[in-house]
């Protein structure tokens, strides 16, 4: 489903250099230090970034030269998720049509998006209205409306409080297992790591040192992972 | 080194082709001046003494303005007051006043019939004479000490308050205050400052034109316009215009490489603490500071509001005619700086070289308004009668003075909209119109109606192009207004002020406040 075939990226003195195969319906929770290049890599996966040299596949695409718009996926960032200045409703619907000329069909899409994630009634509110957890959900609306292959989180619900962050993880797991969608998430917790993800990819210093399935991970607890448990 | 993904859009694209349409605007004129201007070498004694003039009276204004505004910012800096920040906002009211409505509340208090020098025939004592340098000097530090005292609180304000905690501790007295703190910050702004407000002096057209003139008082800009409009002399206006863009180049480069705001490190940005050693003697002297800069500059628009109310139901129709003229020329003026501006600061905000690209604004600072006008009747006169074009040439040179302002206004607010959510846009396959729309015009609300509400004012107020095109029949206000000053009916001129500082600040009321409405944070 996604494939990173012999990618280098170099900012600086910083260099991402990786091969990375994801099948389809996987869940991938992406892990290590401050630095270690998972953002770069959601970057480089999301197309904010160009690799330097290799390609990068999505769908049997090579995405590797292409805009963002042009990735088949959905992207959720630490912050800055929804547009201020325009309400719930809006901020959803903008996983349909960027323009905002909505048919009542996608009127209807929206309002039921909004039901999945527990906010029916709260179309007209703007973000500032919301608590933490209510925005994130509100993104989240829209992310389903994008109905995109491939769902990346960058540590999304880090600034949730750790009870509000686990209902968000399952609330993604259980949206995720109904639409089957591929999803990569970058993390600093196993913890979270565990709720919501099969399988474990622990970079340090822009490589790959660990590529293995979550439990067996945790399982036979190998020397690298021995911090983050 | 990896690349950032991104497509050239349309607005940016046309934002480069605005770019160098507008440095092809300010520098074809240039050239028109340049290949127009004769004898280079041939420098009348009249042409020195201007420029002698021109330097003197902006040196003088600039230093003035700026030795009154230390003790203003200073008692800012030092009290809290009621009405503080009203005060300080108040300050850049200057900004936007017509400086033909400046020189006319300034005539009513030291002009010759005026309060103060009423006053002093009153004791017997001899009149205060307003005509020439000690005018020219006085109406510049009335426009500039609000900016100079803007530009010098910022020095004291970015003294974190930390400093002044352990100053406090320290036991400091008002000496030694003004030796670890107040000189070094003084030192780092006051260059700045002065060069800044000298650059000003240099282009203040409308300043010369009623308060200057004669052998003594005359500046480069107003010597353009008695070649232009007196003499007809294309070729000395064109040689004269050389020369002061040359007095705003060197003026405008050392203002940059100066002008730097003070280096006291970062705080923890606190409210500023309680002065030390804050006596008695400090305390009633700031005050008496304030109320002396607050009379200063209210009084003479208090004066001019209070004789010009009363006339302004008289106004002659021509009056108002031109200030429909003004009004429709000022929005029409609006659109353009505004339609130029939001491309270009879409370019600089995602381009790297944008220090490069600001200073295509900038060109129309350096570049003086009535070079460009002269430039443009050189280039317009073998195929057109510029004159018929006087009020669109007026616009479009007012919508240049005000790009540079919209810019700065602009390109940090589209900057922060692109590095906040231009991802989240991207992701969303968010482009034109849509972009445009949905994420950056409602980041961009507040800034582009203060920008607006700026190039709106400056165009109600303008007296520069104008006054080289217009024939009867097309006067703006401002220059209604002057003809009615010159054929002394005083008192009309007065009701026309009025009117024109109401539309002057009304416009840009509403533009500024038009933007808040439901801006975006």
């Amino acid at each position: 489903m996604l494939r990173l075939e012999d990618v280098t990226v170099r900012q600086g003195e910083f260099t991402l250099s990786l091969t990375l195969d994801v099948p389809k319906g996987a869940r991938v929770a992406l892990m290590g230090e401050s630095g270690s290049g998972k953002s770069t890599l959601l970057s480089l996966i999301a197309g904010f970034t160009w690799p330097d040299e290799g390609s990068v596949w999505i769908d049997g695409a090579d995405v590797s030269r292409a805009t963002v718009a042009k990735h088949p996926m959905s992207i959720l960032f630490q912050d800055g998720n929804l547009f201020p200045h325009l309400s719930v409703f809006q901020n959803v619907a903008l996983g349909i049509e960027p323009s905002l000329k909505l048919h009542w069909e996608d009127q209807a899409r929206v309002s039921e998006a909004l039901e999945k994630v527990g906010l029916q009634g709260f179309e007209r509110r703007k973000p500032a209205e919301l608590s933490g957890g209510q925005q994130s959900r509100v993104a989240l609306a829209r992310m389903l409306l994008q109905d995109r292959p491939l769902v990346l989180l960058d540590e999304p619900f880090a600034a949730l409080d750790p009870g509000l962050r686990r209902g968000m993880l399952e609330l993604v797991a259980t949206l995720c297992s109904e639409t089957g969608q591929t999803l990569v998430m970058a993390s600093h917790d196993l913890r979270d790591a565990t709720r919501l993800c099969d399988h474990l990819v622990l970079l340090d210093g822009g490589a790959v040192v660990l590529n293995t399935p979550l439990a067996k991970a945790i399982a036979d607890e190998p020397a690298v992972l021995k911090p983050w448990l | 080194m990896a690349k950032r993904a991104q497509p050239v859009t349309a607005l940016q694209a046309a934002g480069g082709t605005l770019a160098l349409l507008v440095v092809l605007v300010i520098l074809g004129p240039l050239v028109a001046v340049l290949w127009r201007a004769e004898g280079l070498s041939d420098l009348r004694p009249a042409d020195w003494a201007a420029i002698r003039f021109t330097l003197i009276q902006a040196a003088l204004s600039a230093v003035v303005s700026c030795l009154a505004a230390i003790p203003v910012a200073r008692a800012l800096a030092r009290r809290r007051f009621w009405g503080r920040s009203t005060f300080i906002s108040l300050l850049g009211a200057p900004f936007i006043l017509p400086v033909i409505v400046a020189v006319m509340g300034l005539l009513a208090i030291f002009g010759r019939s005026g309060w103060i020098n009423s006053a002093l025939n009153g004791i017997g004592a001899g009149n205060i004479e307003i005509y020439g340098l000690f005018g020219v000097v006085l109406a510049h530090v009335f426009l500039n000490l609000p900016l100079a005292t803007r530009l010098l609180l910022q020095g004291w304000l970015a003294i974190p308050s930390e400093r002044i905690r352990l100053a406090r501790s320290l036991n400091f007295r008002e000496r030694d205050m003004r030796r670890h703190f107040e000189m070094p910050l003084l030192a780092a702004t006051l260059p700045g400052a002065l060069l800044v407000i000298f650059l000003i002096c240099t282009t203040s057209f409308a300043v010369a034109l009623i308060l200057g003139g004669g052998p003594a008082a005359t500046t480069v800009e107003l010597a353009i316009y008695q070649a232009f409009r007196f003499d007809f002399d294309l070729g000395r206006a064109a040689y004269l215009g050389l020369v002061q863009v040359a007095i705003c180049v060197a003026a405008g480069l050392l203002a940059w490489r100066f002008a730097r705001v003070s280096q006291f490190g970062g705080g923890l940005d606190r409210p500023a603490m309680r002065w030390p050693d804050d006596s008695t003697r400090a305390r009633v002297t700031d005050r008496a500071v304030l109320v002396a800069a607050g009379l200063f500059l209210l009084m003479p628009l208090l004066a001019v509001s209070a004789q010009g109310v009363g006339a302004i139901t008289g106004l002659p129709l021509s009056t108002w005619e031109a200030a429909l003229r003004s009004v429709v020329l000022a929005l029409a003026s609006t659109a353009l700086a505004v339609g130029l501006a939001l491309p270009i600061a879409l370019l600089i905000a995602g381009h790297a070289a944008r220090a490069g690209l600001e200073g295509v604004g900038l060109l129309s600072i350096a570049v003086s308004p009535l070079v460009v006008g002269t430039g443009l009747f050189i280039i317009v006169f073998p195929i057109a009668d510029p004159v018929a074009l006087s009020l669109p040439i007026t616009g479009l040179v007012n919508a240049l003075v005000a790009l540079p302002f919209l810019l700065r206004a602009l390109v940090p607010a589209a900057a922060a909209a692109e590095a906040s959510q231009g991802r989240l846009a991207d992701a969303l396959g968010m482009r034109g119109t849509a972009r445009l729309r949905h994420a950056i015009l409602p980041r961009l609300r507040r800034p582009l109606g203060f920008g607006a509400g700026l190039a709106a004012a400056f165009s109600m107020g303008d007296l520069g192009v104008i006054a080289l095109f217009s024939a009867p029949g097309q006067e703006t206000l401002p220059l209604e207004m002057y003809r009615l000053f010159g054929s002394y009916r005083t008192n009309d001129a007065q009701g026309a002020a009025v009117v024109l500082m109401a539309l002057s600040l009304g416009l840009f009321w509403l533009f500024d406040r038009g933007g808040r409405v439901n801006a975006a944070a």
